[in-house]
């Protein structure tokens, strides 16, 4: 099927979503998901942040779409034209998402985990305004323990469903889900009961923002001085290909490997996540490929240092690692 | 006297029960169906009659019923919205309470029209009451031979169940209801695929609402032809009007649609005119989510020509200058009332029902509730009435379910129509608290020009 978005246009198999569409094309025009996780089924719709404009929507019916519609659950059809950043409207729409998600958020980011990592800070760079007009008290949680690994910062939560969706899909037995409604509805576990399973620590990895933080990470060091290397081992529960994230000789966590949307590609289990934190553990492959804008990847990898035999990376040792 | 379809037995004695209902001519229509016509045949005649959804969108049923899947084999199902909780309207509330049959009997000639075997009435959690009242009406029905197994020997079999909900606005929604049947937390689905398609447990349904269901009777009776005689225009058949406020007779009414709105307002038939002699300030026409309208708006259309109670009419001139008819919550404000603490209740109620499930909705109707709030109680600044402004146009329609733009329909308009008084909230902080605005410069010339 031919479609065209922001004027450029691609042939995409039937019943691919916009959204992914977008995302074949690359760069500037795929529009930004706070709450579609392409692994999760049912996930998206609900950040309304990848709204664009349908301004024909299909050859046989050429009328544009009265609404704005969501990218990530509407599917092409042959002739669409789409538009995202061309479209002033979508813009200013998205600018008042920024300032939505935002108005309930604590902005606590040089305390969160999450910083240099999280979509909401890149999303409200991208697309927010300067000031905030809203000059009343956010609404604010108390920070519970769900289980041994996982804390939950329920006053960052910008309530995308993510992590739901993974107790539901990926792990045995939902635990957790979301009470109350509107502005006051929260993630919880039945009156704070833990949550148990060999995969739930991939709810850390779903989660857009700093919600759902690593209890052995928490506040033990900024994403931005660590280097993010690929390894692998070899486990019985699941692939075994990981992220670890090391300075010098010490592995300060473990994540999944995330793609350039910041998606999971292989959810990793529990053990791996945080059982391995001896670098005798893992076989390192190399250096991961962060993307240039990220701050991760601010003065870490020097150019050239990428293309060395990955025999090199076997062997760690941060003295070297400078040298080379 | 206007034609009165739904509440023709309303006033008889007893009418709550079956022996009685059925001696005026009660679940006549069923045998009908069942014995003369085809399933086909009655969403032909639906679709002839123009019978349009009374729930708030309007949406021809007929039309609804001929979207639903009967190729795929799935089962079918229909489900009643009786979730009647927009602020202003008790229609349903009403026909339910007094003439339970007539609900029953719709159910069962719509479910052989969608040749469904089964039947649900999600009923709202607060109308526990109405929830027994249908349940002994289905009962009776039952031991009637109405429902059941081989019904009046035709084969056909149906069952009807009723389920309360929990006290939530958004299961009125037919996606978040179909959510809420089947157990899950009342979010709004994602459409399409639309419930006719994929609904309830995944198979094609059909949602309508009350009075929608309770039409379908008296068109099987007298044919679509004779329902769309009733009316004007695109406007056909009748329709409850739940009549609140400051008027003398508040109600529930049946109307012919295409009634003059004066003569619904003013005449001794229906609302009896504004309470105490008053002047009327303002009009919401058909439940809280509709715009409201200032009363020269009401009485004459932008065009000048004089508004009647159908679809078409009231929402002539688009939101600029006209409405909705909505679901028929008929609310009447008299020239004491504020429009700004009116506007303010309003989003306190869309606060306190979004689901939170999307953005817009979820943060934008608290915000805009804290900063009506404000404005209110005398803290607020002229930059808020242009921050609500552009509030809610972020909200409308950016949001999954209609709630998002139910919450922002009457702010904008209180803005659109009466943005004077706000303003002279924020200028005149300490008297607002005192004594209201009254009413506006450009209603006051308008009902000057009617003395002359």
């Amino acid at each position: 099927m031919k479609v065209t978005i922001d004027n450029i246009e691609i042939d995409v198999e039937p019943s691919t979503t916009i959204m992914n569409a977008a995302r074949k094309v690359g760069g500037d025009i795929v529009p930004p998901a706070m709450c579609y996780y392409t692994s999760l089924k049912g996930s998206g719709g609900k950040c309304r942040a990848c709204l664009v404009k349908v301004a024909q929507g299909s050859t046989a019916d050429p009328r544009p779409m009265p609404k704005l519609v969501a990218s990530c659950c509407t599917n092409v059809q042959e002739g669409m034209v789409v538009q995202n950043i061309t479209s002033p409207e979508v813009m200013e729409t998205r600018k008042g998402i920024v300032e939505f998600l935002l108005i309930n958020h604590p902005l606590d980011c040089p305390v969160c985990d999450q910083a240099g990592e999280c979509d909401l800070q890149n999303f409200a760079f991208d697309h927010g305004r300067q000031q905030t007009r809203y000059d009343f008290e956010r609404r604010t949680f108390d920070v519970i323990n769900i289980g041994e690994d996982i804390k939950l910062h329920m006053t960052r939560c910008i309530l995308c469903y993510r992590c739901t969706m993974v107790a539901d899909q990926l792990t045995d037995g939902r635990e957790h889900g979301i009470l109350w409604r509107g502005d006051k509805s929260e993630i919880s576990t039945y009156i704070q009961k833990a949550v148990e399973n060999d995969f739930s620590g991939n709810m850390i990895d779903v989660c857009p923002v700093g919600a759902l933080t690593d209890k052995h990470f928490r506040f033990r060091n900024r994403v931005w001085f660590l280097n993010p290397m690929d390894a692998h081992r070899d486990c019985k529960k699941c692939s075994g290909k990981v992220v670890l994230w090391m300075r010098g000789e010490e592995i300060f966590r473990v994540t999944g490997r995330k793609d350039q949307y910041n998606e999971l590609k292989e959810f990793i289990c529990n053990d791996c996540r945080f059982e391995n934190y001896d670098s005798k553990n893992w076989i390192v492959d190399g250096p991961r490929d962060i993307a240039n804008e990220s701050v991760i990847n601010a003065n870490h990898y020097e150019e050239g240092t990428k293309a060395l035999p990955k025999e090199l990376y076997s062997k760690l040792n941060n003295e070297k690692w400078e040298n080379v | 006297m206007g034609k009165k379809i739904l509440l023709e037995h309303i006033n008889k004695p007893g009418i709550k029960s079956y022996e009685i209902y059925r001696q005026n001519g009660g679940y006549n229509s069923v045998e009908k169906a069942l014995k003369e016509l085809k399933p086909a045949d009655i969403v032909e005649e639906v679709k002839k009659s123009g019978l349009r959804g009374r729930g708030g969108a309007g949406f021809p049923a007929g039309m609804k019923w001929s979207f639903i899947d009967k190729k795929s084999g799935n089962p079918r199902y229909l489900v009643c919205n009786a979730d009647e909780s927009e602020p202003g309207t008790f229609k349903d509330r009403y026909l339910m309470e007094f003439i339970p049959h007539l609900l029953i009997e719709g159910m069962i000639t719509s479910c052989i029209a969608l040749e469904s075997n089964l039947g649900f009435i999600y009923i709202r959690g607060e109308y526990k009451w109405i929830k027994k009242i249908l349940e002994q009406a289905i009962a009776e029905a039952r031991a009637a031979g109405w429902l059941g197994h081989n019904i009046l020997g035709t084969g056909y079999s149906l069952d009807l169940i009723v389920h309360p909900g929990a006290g939530a606005y958004i299961c009125g929604e037919e996606t978040a209801l179909l959510e809420s049947l089947e157990g899950k937390r009342g979010n709004p689905r994602m459409k399409p695929p639309f419930p006719a398609v994929k609904g309830l447990y995944g198979n094609p349904t059909v949602v309508n609402n009350v009075e929608t269901i309770a039409s379908v009777p008296w068109i099987i009776n007298n044919g679509g032809d004779a329902y769309s005689k009733i009316g004007i225009g695109r406007s056909t058949g009748t329709k409850l009007i739940s009549a609140c406020g400051n008027i003398n007779k508040p109600g529930v009414y049946e109307i012919e649609l295409g009634l003059p709105v004066d003569e619904f307002l003013n005449s001794e038939e229906y609302c009896g005119g504004i309470k105490d002699g008053k002047m009327l300030k303002a009009v919401v026409a058909g439940g809280s989510s509709v715009p409201i309208l200032p009363a020269e708006l009401f009485y004459k259309t932008k065009k000048g020509e004089p508004r009647l109670m159908s679809y078409e009419s009231l929402s002539d001139g688009g939101f600029e200058s006209g409405t909705m008819l909505g679901s028929g919550g008929f609310i009447v404000y008299d020239e004491d009332q504020c429009i700004v603490r009116n506007t303010w209740n309003f989003s306190r109620f869309y606060h306190h029902e979004s689901c939170g499930q999307c953005s817009p909705c979820r943060e934008g109707t608290g915000w805009m509730e804290k900063v009506l709030h404000n404005l209110e109680n005398g803290h607020g600044k002229m930059s808020d009435i242009d921050l609500l402004w552009d509030i809610q146009k972020k909200i409308d329609g950016n949001t999954i379910c209609p709630l998002g733009d139910a919450a922002a329909w009457p702010v904008a308009s209180a803005i659109r129509h009466f943005r004077e008084e706000f303003e002279w909230h924020v200028e005149h902080a300490q008297e607002a608290q005192k004594r209201n605005y009254g009413l506006l410069k450009s209603t006051k010339e308008y009902f000057s020009a009617l003395v002359v």
